[in-house]
């Protein structure tokens, strides 16, 4: 059976992978389609101050905010937002993070030692207090936000590849490859690469998870996406001085983020168990 | 006499370990301590001894896998042992490797086609149909069949693992090969077929083999001529039958009379008692005299050379290294 | 050797295993006799798939959760063993009345304790009625002298990966001795050695057990190993038993052609070389009847229909098959 078969078999039975991909998806979907699914998607913009700050009803699911905005259709747009931002942070990441953990697990001299030093130093510095300087220097934006998230999470990956590298090269296939002359880039991307995947899919997903909590901080900071961008994080923000009697107001957005963040947990977790190198040996 | 295919003079092969928190104390580990040996075309030359005795090492300096502290390495007449990196790639068509662990040795993420294929690639300007022909050719003379191309590595059994092994080398024609225990935790009639193989193999393609292993019995078998290695040196060598049938290197007399055999009961005479030494740190003179039951006090001293003793037999002890000092 | 009922110690007939996998159902052992006595040193010779691993954790009860003992009787000194409850068996039966002796020495002892809180903790967990008396110390120092470490009080407080294969081999047998068990099963136990080592580990386990009443279950692929310390042997294949005999009956006269081809396949000096033809088969869809057949040149019709009865062939030799070789 090929091995893609075999994960799809698994996948399928693991519960926590397959509820946190059900979550994903509906997420993505969500996003694609804000513009159909939302009730009022000229909300984003327009205003509507004699409906403001209304509890939920069959007119607005979720209730409207300070301004009359439907909440219901500012979340489905701002789920939009939620994923490009994570979707380009943890992309980012993965493409300074990898290549270099590659280099430092395959060399093992003072390159690696360099990138790996590189690394800690990155991974020392605490995003949110990145993100609020970006924010004052270059001016709060979605941009900032995810210009400090990647600057400070590709050192994950670097560090998770580097391991799997390093454990990749104690396996004689490695040496073998190298034995019959294959020079060191072709044996670092045809060989490497490959088997080290799977931890790469599986901290890409938790990465997913974790920017978008981080980013939702930002935004409701202020660091990050301003308003009237319908980000949930802003929303969040934006209700604190009518709690608790609009509870709506920030419930439902944190409830999104909530579910979000679970789903990508949920769905890396889940993929940590079938991605396990056993689903090579026939499941033993 | 014609010239042996492959030469080794005086190679030695030593490891730094760092031992201790920041890498304070480094050893010496004197993995390969000065080994010379011919091995002959179209040969199947043996290299038998227990583990850290440095057959492997041997096997992987010869090679270029590693490469040498000391001495050089003479492949069909030309000098390869500081070969720059493009010259050491070509050689590398003609002198190949097969690894001890078959199963770990083969990318578990690729199809076989692609690992067979690969060295084709890599070496040979042959793409497409032609590799596919020569990929299948080779599945065939190790005995495996071409639907089994898409299968991947871990879907095969120990042996034919092994198969793919050798069928990955052969693609290239190599002219030696080292076979680095090529039947360890094999069943013993999966054993007699890879043997089999072996030498049906060899004549086919004209190959002379390097045969590394600790199994005496496979080696006396398939070996026309063997050595025996000790402490990273080289005690005893000549031609199998004569050195099986009168062992002269105390070393040898105990290993041999090891082997446990069916329907002969050991005599407990010659049990060899204390372990093999370690590699960091070997005894004065001759590695072998605190285990050894001829040991005099010249043996702790002085290092007993590869004498010749008779045609084509050597061993490095001090009862035949003529007079006594 | 006594081999009268009396003397019986662990009794196994008719015991099929199954395991289930996600590929289908693995029929790892296939009604399958053993008996061993007091004092008796019993091999069981098998290559991969034989099955003797999957008998010897039956035995002890420690198969993994996907296996299912399908059918059979296991009793150790008449007590049904497969009836025990799991409480009894940890008490009496694991470690103590029957004790291992794992496969690989490099990676059976736990890497963090040193050998001699790991010998001390057996002492104090599962009695030491194989050596006699003192602290549990001082026990620990008398058995490893008996298993031959040399200055056995500088070896306890070292930690498994500063001793050799070897060595570590000595420790396991000797945490195997402590508890003074009646069956020692021992897998593969010097597989992993170099051959000078497992000389001398052999010559020990010998001394150690022969006429000290304790029996033996020594599993290995190695027919010259067995040939050394077993005073009987059973033969496996594919999940069944084959063929039973004292050691040098079956060496010398093999009455299974399994038996037979298994021997000649074996490295001899003038250089032939035979291999038997064919492959192990797959457990999932075992061959009917003999799982031999499809590779035995003696073989008819028959032999698919069931697995055949244990025949005598002479005093204390058993085969299984229709068409046993002449003697």
């Amino acid at each position: 059976m090929t091995g893609l078969k075999l994960i799809g078999r698994k996948f399928s039975r693991d519960k926590l992978a397959f509820t946190g991909s059900l979550i994903i998806l509906s997420l993505v979907l969500t996003a694609a389609l804000a513009g159909l699914l939302a009730p009022y998607p000229e909300d984003v913009f327009s205003i509507h101050p004699g409906e403001r700050l209304q509890p939920p009803s069959s007119n607005h699911l979720f209730g409207t905010d300070s301004m009359g905005r439907d909440i219901f259709s500012r979340l489905l747009f701002g789920a939009r937002i939620t994923l490009i931002i994570s979707i380009i942070a943890v992309g980012a990441s993965m493409l300074i993070g990898v290549p270099l953990g590659l280099l430092a697990g395959y060399y093992e001299n003072w390159v690696s030692e360099a990138i790996m030093r590189i690394a800690d130093v990155f991974l020392s510095i605490p995003q949110i207090i990145l993100a609020i300087f970006l924010a004052q220097s270059l001016g709060p934006s979605i941009h900032s936000v995810i210009l400090a998230l990647s600057v400070t999470y590709w050192p994950w990956f670097t560090r998770i590849v580097f391991a799997e590298t390093r454990a990749l090269k104690k396996t004689s296939f490695i040496e073998a490859t190298e034995a019959l002359g294959a020079g060191r880039l072709r044996t670092m991307l045809l060989h490497v690469l490959p088997n080290v995947s799977s931890p790469i899919i599986v901290r890409s997903s938790i990465g997913m998870g974790f920017t978008i909590l981080t980013a939702a901080a930002l935004g409701f900071l202020g660091a990050g996406a301003q308003p009237p961008t319908p980000e949930w994080g802003v929303t969040i923000a934006e209700s604190r001085q009518f709690l608790p009697d609009a509870w709506w107001y920030a419930t439902f957005p944190g409830l999104a983020i909530f579910l979000v963040v679970m789903g990508f947990n949920m769905l890396g977790d889940g993929l940590r168990d079938i991605l396990d190198p056993r689903i090579r040996r026939g499941l033993e | 006499m014609e010239t042996p295919i492959l030469r080794v003079d005086t190679l030695k092969k030593h490891f730094r370990s760092s031992s201790g928190l920041l890498g304070g104390k480094t050893a010496l580990i004197r993995a390969l301590d000065g080994v010379s040996m011919d091995v002959s075309r179209e040969e199947t030359f043996g290299l038998v001894g227990e583990s850290g005795c440095g057959k492997s090492t041997l096997g992987k300096t010869i090679l270029g896998i590693y490469r040498p502290t000391r001495g050089s390495v003479i492949f069909e007449g030309r000098d390869i042992t500081h070969l720059p990196r493009k010259e050491v790639v070509k050689v590398r068509k003609d002198i190949q490797y097969v690894y001890q662990n078959p199963g770990s040795s083969l990318d578990p993420r690729w199809k076989v086609k692609k690992i067979l294929a690969e060295p084709l690639l890599i070496h040979t300007p042959a793409r497409g149909a032609a590799v596919e022909k020569k990929v299948e050719e080779m599945m065939d003379a190790v005995g495996l069949t071409p639907q089994q191309l898409s299968l991947y590595p871990h879907e095969f059994s120990g042996g034919q693992q092994r198969r793919l092994g050798l069928a990955r080398i052969l693609t290239l024609n190599p002219k030696a090969v080292i076979l680095d225990e090529p039947t360890s935790g094999l069943d013993v009639s999966v054993q007699a077929t890879i043997l089999k193989l072996f030498t049906d193999l060899k004549s086919r393609f004209h190959l002379t083999y390097l045969f590394i292993s600790h199994n005496l019995g496979v080696v006396q078998m398939m070996c026309s001529r063997v050595a025996v290695m000790y402490a990273g040196k080289i005690v005893e060598m000549g031609q199998t039958s004569r050195l099986f049938a009168e062992p002269l290197h105390p070393y040898t007399q105990v290993l041999l009379a090891a082997i446990p055999l069916v329907g002969k009961r050991k005599e407990e005479g010659l049990l060899l008692s204390g372990e093999p030494p370690n590699p960091a740190d070997f005894p004065s003179g001759c590695r072998f005299w605190p285990r050894c039951s001829y040991r005099e006090e010249r043996c702790t001293i002085e290092e007993p050379p590869l004498v010749a003793v008779e045609e084509g037999r050597a061993v490095s002890c001090h009862r035949f290294t003529g007079s006594r000092a | 050797m006594d081999r009268s009922p009396d003397t019986l110690l662990l009794n196994i007939e008719r015991l099929s295993v199954h395991f289930h996998t996600d590929r289908g159902l693995v029929r790892a052992l296939d009604h399958a006799d053993l008996r061993i006595h007091r004092g008796e040193v019993l091999g069981l010779i098998g290559e991969s798939g034989s099955g003797k691993s999957t008998l010897a954790r039956s035995v002890l009860r420690i198969l993994p959760l996907s296996a299912r003992i399908a059918e059979g009787d296991l009793s150790l000194s008449g007590e049904d063993l497969l009836a025990m409850k799991e409480s009894d068996l940890n008490a009496r039966v694991r470690g103590r009345g029957i004790t291992l002796i794992p496969q690989d020495p490099f990676t059976s002892l736990n890497p963090v304790f040193t050998i001699g809180t790991q010998m001390e903790d057996i002492v104090k967990w599962k009695g030491s009625a194989g050596i006699g008396h003192g602290p549990p110390g001082e026990k620990v120092i008398e058995i490893l002298e008996r298993v031959q470490i040399p200055s056995p009080r500088d070896q306890v407080g070292k930690y498994p990966h500063q001793l050799s294969g070897g060595q570590r081999q000595r420790v396991l047998i000797a945490m195997a001795l402590l508890p003074g068990p009646d069956l020692v099963i021992a897998d593969e136990p010097t597989t992993a050695l170099d051959v000078t080592v497992e000389a001398q580990i052999l010559q020990l386990m010998k001394s150690l057990v022969l006429g000290k009443g304790i029996s033996v279950l020594f599993i290995t692929h190695d027919l010259g190993v067995a040939s050394q310390i077993c005073h009987r042997i059973v033969v496996m294949y594919a999940g069944q038993d084959m063929e039973e005999a004292p050691a040098d009956v079956l060496f010398s006269q093999p009455r299974h052609p399994y038996t037979r081809e298994l021997l000649e396949s074996l490295p001899n000096p003038e250089g032939t070389i035979r291999d038997i033809p064919g492959e192990i088969p797959n457990l999932i869809q075992p061959p009917p009847g003999c799982r031999f057949h499809p590779r035995c040149a003696r073989s008819t019709a028959l032999c698919t229909q069931a697995l055949p009865e244990k025949k005598a062939m002479a005093q204390g030799h058993w085969v299984r098959c229709l068409y046993p070789l002449e003697s």
